[in-house]
């Protein structure tokens, strides 16, 4: 028995309920006036960057001669293609979800209740994929299950081309969510809660059932949810692993606008997958809320214990074993074929990107300044992300109104946007000045931003709620006004939740290639970027180099998320 | 002049009324304790006080002045919550100064303060003490100290003493109403306690469903409970209905005596267990014994008599009968009392 | 720590707040180089150009040159055309054959002669009416072949496409989905050349039959599959004929010290369309002397003979050097398959589809 186990009491009480619906407008004019002014910048940020050029890019798309031509959505919805379209993009979204569940799951347990040495370093090493550009990871997957790969050497299995691959990748990328968001919460779940079922006569599965699973269902329902956002609007994985055959309303829309330029059908295509993501936030809207109901949490770091028994070893080496051959295996190769040089193992690629540019114009990029260039971006962008965000989900804390829920979807929306609509609309609304950025190197961070902000306000805002109301109210019975309270209340107890966040907006943006490749700048690539050009051209050099530069990407994004890992709060949100 | 008081406060969530036209007043130096059941609407209260809650209707006046649109952080009244809310990343000493920092306080004034009330309440030197590892008792003198720190014109306590063990709890009362005394607090306190409310104020308020139900001194209140709520909240469950005439009562009991101002006709009439005299079987009403608790100093007796609901009676450690003894039972007029409704 | 993390974050409101008057500096900073000391040149990710070759220019032209890139070739010419009201700079670089119709069609380009088109061959002028672009440099997208592999196999490598749909070669081809690949659509479009409007669905259906595999993007075919190219050894290519440019033999041994006799790929020359890039004047420019300076510029002997070792592309004018890599590991098509724009521009769609109906399905 360990009784001295300390307690952290979600400090949320339960709802007392009787204050909503009773406040009288004349009272709730100020939270309402004080509520809307913190949003002022974020509905700002959005207006002008992302809904006002993704509505003109599909208007442009929709409207001729200064009629809507709305008969076009049926044209393009009755197309068998576009059905097709839709059709395969749901079920691989729905079986990736299965499949990234089944494996892992108990990989989330795993990392919640097992202590292990290289715990945390492991936990950064599976969130790597997560924040990698899928040009990098298509073709470290590819040698994992593609020909000539691991599987193909050992027993002949090769899955490019085939759904498998695409299945395999969405795993390899979304693992972490699944673990981050279903093991976050089960770290923290009081073992005691299982044990007193355990004692009132329930076996061991029936005290998991019965008493860990619905305390874990709304989390994993979560997670589920966001794999399932991730998948439906894949992009690279499935150009590059599927093969031409398949292709997802992501792809579709791509195709459409950047290269046929057919903008009608590319509009309709946007406004579909926006309802197609648009349900899917309200139900996750609603998981999360019923995920925030009163639970008894407890300090994660006194769970988790070695293993004991057979079956517990047994339960971690396999879970390890899918982990190394999942997600470390297409790391290990990507690495290897770095050093892999035109004279066997060495550094040959890092020197030729130290000395890039004495041959004039042979390189594409000096990777080295590409590496700088993703730095600043980044910083750049996590400053935007954080301001932002941080103001969205202080909007956003207190729980309330249709309009703020309805805000909260609005800043998930980017995620499902393809950044081609995006990187189109800015080039045709932001053009004239005052607002005539379309050249402007700002133009970069606040693409990424528009992607980091998600992140930001999910990271921010339980850590938010979890701030009793009472603290607040203490401090203004001493004197604070509501902005002092604010600074002095809550912004030290989230400080770390808001390092957390700014490290992920950090880390998304450096991998962020899809809207950073349509924007028009001076020239100064990214990491992804230069990895893509480097990638485009023939030549050993130039491959090896893309090699060794997705390898210090990797590097700098696991650096990233190892300083995220000591910070982990308890309660730091989804991701 | 009162330094508090309320108008016809009410407040509501939904359609019910949390508070319903509340009117309380309390003098400078005066300490005044809501007592109520959980629900009652005293919490309620203090948070209208505070400025927490906006009130429906009716007003709030400190020092004469009404407090409608004044904010929570320019009234300067103290709060001090049930479960204390100390500041969790600050150590004792920030938490304490953190009323004085709001107010603008220099720092030495600051820290001559500190030290003041740590010593004040027994914490002397406790400044960079983390609050984590401070036992609920400790906790308790901090969230004090932090409430008083910035001297306010009322200091208002949440269940002061709620969740501490007992012997803990006596003994702040005695110290807390040193204190006040001492200082010369105005203090308005709620508490479910009746034993924390009778050692600690100076008056009384007892709360039901939003309304006031009684207001006097401890003694009034415990003397003559106004209803048979009050009665039952105080913990006395002798209660009868009865026909007064004259100075006898006719009740389910027999005959009980009643003291001589007391009103003719249908009452109900509360008997304190301390009236409730043990006698042979054949001298009084004839009971039997169905269960007995120690009280430390005294033992309460159950009694189920053939008729009427059950009596509790409070006797020596050495003359309490055995459960299935038989007694008599009489009862003493001047610890009877009738009550209003 | 407190106060660091305030500061950081003013810092930081004050970045979010200050985008309006960073906006504005900016645009205001455009506006006063209209002046002419500034042109803007519009590109593909590709575009490229030796730090010294460029800076040559500046010097003598005392122009600076600002390089915008934006997306694939397609993309950045679909972007040029949705900012025609507003361009983004004065010159755009990078329109093919294959988009040039699309991007005429649009008023894109303003007309300009530029100054040493007397030196390109007039086949490549293809709107030597109207001058509204200006061939820069062709680059031919054919057929390579792993030579180790036929080697090895003592058989001899395809030349034609009529080759290619020989048994002998069955299984060894992998090209690019025409629908997201410009080498892969050039391919088709090679075979509509050379096997006509209503020919080329039977070639595609032997070639199909014959076990053609199609991947997406060029970096899949070359860089994984193609068993000839020095990362598709590594990733164990199996595809020893792969759709890619004429140039790449060259860039297989740019690197390779001391250079080999003969390159590890060749060319089937016999298998090529001819990609011509334009350049043009943006309609709308606010630079217009700048700009038709740096497109006459891009017609220069210096840039023309730095072009192909930054762009693995060949120069358009006669009196350009190649360099000798390419001369020794390249091949040079003697007759390319040629499509007319209009012609492109009419019916890709329909071919692409038409294409995929019978490829993919």
């Amino acid at each position: 028995m360990v009784l001295d186990r300390p307690e952290v009491t979600v400090s949320e009480k339960p709802p007392r309920a009787p204050l909503s619906g009773s406040r009288k407008p004349r009272r709730t004019m100020r939270p309402t006036a004080v509520r809307l002014g913190l949003m002022a910048v974020p509905l700002a940020f959005f207006g002008v960057f992302f809904a006002y050029p993704v509505a003109a890019i599909v208007s442009r798309g929709l409207r001729e001669d200064g009629r809507w031509q709305l008969g076009r959505i049926g044209d393009v919805l009755g197309d068998p293609a576009t059905l097709h379209v839709l059709w395969f993009t749901t079920w691989q979204a729905l079986a990736s979800t299965a499949l990234t569940l089944a494996l892992a799951l108990p990989g989330a347990y795993v990392f919640a209740r097992f202590d292990f040495p290289g715990k945390r370093l492991l936990r950064a090493v599976v969130t790597v994929p997560f924040v990698l550009p899928t040009v990098v990871v298509g073709a470290a997957f590819l040698a994992l299950v593609g020909r000539g790969g691991l599987l193909d050497e050992l027993w002949g299995v090769r899955l490019d081309t085939t759904v498998w691959a695409i299945l395999l990748a969405h795993v390899f990328f979304n693992y972490a969510v699944v673990v981050r968001t279903v093991g976050g919460l089960w770290a923290q779940l009081d073992p005691r809660q299982e044990e007193a079922a355990r004692v009132l006569g329930a076996g061991r599965f029936a005290a998991w059932r019965r008493v860990t699973l619905p305390a874990l269902a709304p989390a994993v329902a979560a997670a589920a949810l966001m794999v399932f956002l991730f998948t439906f609007t894949s992009f690279g994985v499935v150009q590059i692993l599927g093969g031409p055959r398949y292709s997802t309303l992501e792809v579709e829309i791509y195709q459409q606008t950047a290269q046929l330029l057919d903008l009608p059908t590319a509009a309709v295509l946007t406004l579909v997958q926006f309802v197609a993501v648009a349900v899917l936030l309200v139900v996750h809207g609603r998981t999360v809320r019923r995920r925030e109901s009163a639970l008894r949490l407890v300090d994660a770091a006194r769970t988790a214990r070695r293993p004991r028994g057979a079956a517990q070893w047994t339960l971690l080496g396999s879970v390890l074993a899918v982990v190394a051959l999942l997600v470390l295996l297409p790391l290990a190769v990507l690495v290897l074929r770095s050093f892999d040089g035109p004279d066997g193992y060495g550094l040959a690629f890092y020197r030729a990107l130290a000395s890039a540019g004495d041959n004039g114009g042979t390189f594409v990029v000096a990777p080295l300044e590409a590496i700088g260039n993703s730095l600043g971006y980044a910083l750049a962008a996590t400053g935007i992300a954080v301001v932002v965000g941080g103001l969205a989900a202080a909007a956003l804390t207190r729980r309330g109104s249709r309009l703020t829920r309805g805000f909260d979807a609005l800043l998930m929306l980017p995620l499902g946007t393809s950044a081609v609509t995006v990187g189109f609309g800015f080039l045709i609304t932001l053009d004239e000045p005052p607002l005539d950025l379309r050249t402007s190197w700002i133009l970069v961070p606040l693409a990424q931003a528009l992607v980091g902000v998600p992140f930001v306000v999910r990271t921010m805002l339980p850590v938010l709620r979890a701030v009793d109301a009472r603290l607040r109210e203490a401090a203004a019975v001493l004197g604070a006004s509501p902005l002092r309270a604010w600074r002095e209340v809550d912004l030290p107890m989230v400080a770390r939740a808001l390092g957390i966040a700014a490290g992920f907006a950090f880390a998304v943006s450096l991998g962020e290639f899809g809207a950073t490749v349509f924007i028009a700048r001076p020239d100064s690539p990214t990491l992804p970027v230069a990895v893509a050009r480097l990638l485009g051209r023939p030549g050993e050099l130039n491959y090896g180099q893309a090699m060794a530069l997705s390898t210090i990407l990797m590097l700098v994004c696991a650096a990233a998320l190892l300083v995220l890992e000591r910070v982990r709060t308890d309660r730091s949100g989804e991701f | 002049m009162s330094l508090l008081r309320l108008d016809g406060v009410t407040v509501r969530f939904g359609t019910r009324a949390v508070l319903d036209a509340v009117d309380l007043e309390v003098a400078e130096h005066e300490t005044v304790c809501v007592l109520g059941p959980s629900g009652s609407g005293k919490s309620t209260l203090l948070r209208v006080v505070a400025g927490l809650q906006p009130v429906d209707a009716g007003r709030v006046l400190l020092s004469g002045g009404d407090q409608t649109g004044v904010p929570t952080h320019r009234r300067e009244v103290g709060l001090m919550f049930q479960d204390h809310q100390l500041f969790p990343q600050r150590d004792v000493g920030g938490n304490v100064a953190f009323g004085l920092r709001m107010r603008g306080t220099g720092r030495a004034e600051t820290e001559r303060r500190v030290t003041e009330l740590l010593d004040l309440v027994g914490l002397p030197g406790a400044q960079r003490r983390s609050v984590a590892a401070l036992s609920g008792g400790e906790q308790q003198r901090v969230a004090l100290a932090r409430a008083l720190a910035p001297r306010p014109r009322l200091l208002m306590l949440d269940e002061p003493l709620g969740q501490l063990d007992r012997s803990l709890r006596e003994r702040l009362v005695v110290e807390l109403r040193e204190l006040f005394g001492r200082l010369g607090t105005t203090v308005l306190a709620v508490t479910h306690d009746q034993g924390e409310a009778f050692a600690l104020a100076d008056r009384v308020v007892v709360m039901r469903d939003g309304r006031i139900a009684q207001v006097g001194t401890p003694l009034e209140v415990w003397q003559r409970p106004a209803s048979e709520f009050v009665a039952r909240f105080l913990g006395f469950d002798n209660v009868v209905p009865a026909t007064v005439a004259g100075e006898r009562a006719d009740t389910a009991w027999g005959e009980v005596p009643v003291p001589p101002d007391t009103p003719e006709g249908e009452c109900k009439l509360l008997v304190r267990p301390g009236g409730v005299r043990l006698v042979p079987v054949a001298e009084g009403l004839a009971c039997e014994v169905t269960g007995r608790t120690f009280r430390g100093d005294h033992v309460l007796v159950l009694l189920r008599p053939a008729d009427g609901p059950e009596l509790e009676a409070s006797c020596g450690l050495r003359a309490a009968p055995e459960p299935g003894e038989r007694v008599g039972v009489a009862f003493d007029a001047h610890d009877v009392v009738a009550l209003r409704d | 720590m407190n106060t660091t993390l305030r500061r950081a974050l003013g810092a930081a409101a004050a970045a979010a707040l200050g985008l309006p008057v960073l906006a504005a500096c900016g645009s205001g900073g455009s506006d006063e180089a209209d002046g002419g000391k500034t042109v803007t040149l519009v590109s593909h990710d590709s575009f490229q150009v030796s730090d010294s070759v460029l800076k040559e220019f500046e010097q003598q032209s005392g122009y600076t040159v600002k390089v915008l890139k934006s997306g694939d070739a397609g993309a950045a010419v679909n972007q040029a055309i949705l900012s025609v009201k507003h361009p983004q700079g004065d010159v755009f670089f990078g329109v093919d054959n294959t988009l040039l119709s699309r991007a005429l069609g649009k008023d894109l380009f303003a007309p300009y002669e530029a100054k040493g088109l007397d030196r390109v061959p007039k086949e490549l002028q293809l709107d030597a009416d109207r001058h509204r672009v200006t061939p820069i440099d062709t680059g031919d997208i054919c057929v390579n072949y792993d030579r180790a592999y036929f080697a090895d196999h003592k058989l001899a490598p395809p030349q034609s496409f009529d080759d290619l749909v020989k048994p002998e070669y069955k299984n060894l081809l992998v090209t690019e989905n025409s629908a997201t690949s410009s080498p892969g659509l050039a391919f088709q479009l090679g075979t509509v050349a050379k096997y006509g409007d209503s020919g080329w669905q039977d070639y595609w259906k032997k070639l199909k039959a014959n076990g053609v595999e199609v991947v997406d993007g060029w970096e899949q075919a070359y860089n994984q599959r193609f068993s000839g190219s020095a990362a598709g050894r590594k990733a164990k290519g199996d595809k020893p004929l792969v759709v890619s440019y004429a140039s790449s033999p060259p860039a297989e041994v740019l690197d390779a010290k001391p250079q080999p006799k003969e390159g590890p790929t060749g060319v089937a020359t016999g298998t090529c369309f001819r990609q011509i890039e334009f350049a043009g004047l943006l309609s709308g420019a606010k630079n217009t002397e700048g700009g038709k300076a740096l497109i006459d510029f891009l017609l220069s002997k210096k840039f023309q003979d730095d072009m192909p070792l930054s762009m693995f592309v060949n120069p358009v004018v006669r009196d350009a050097t190649l360099p000798e890599v390419f001369t020794k590991y390249g091949a040079k098509a003697e007759h390319p398959e040629v499509l007319a724009p209009e012609k492109i521009a009419a019916n890709r769609e329909q071919w692409v589809k038409e294409w995929s109906s019978i490829v993919l399905k």
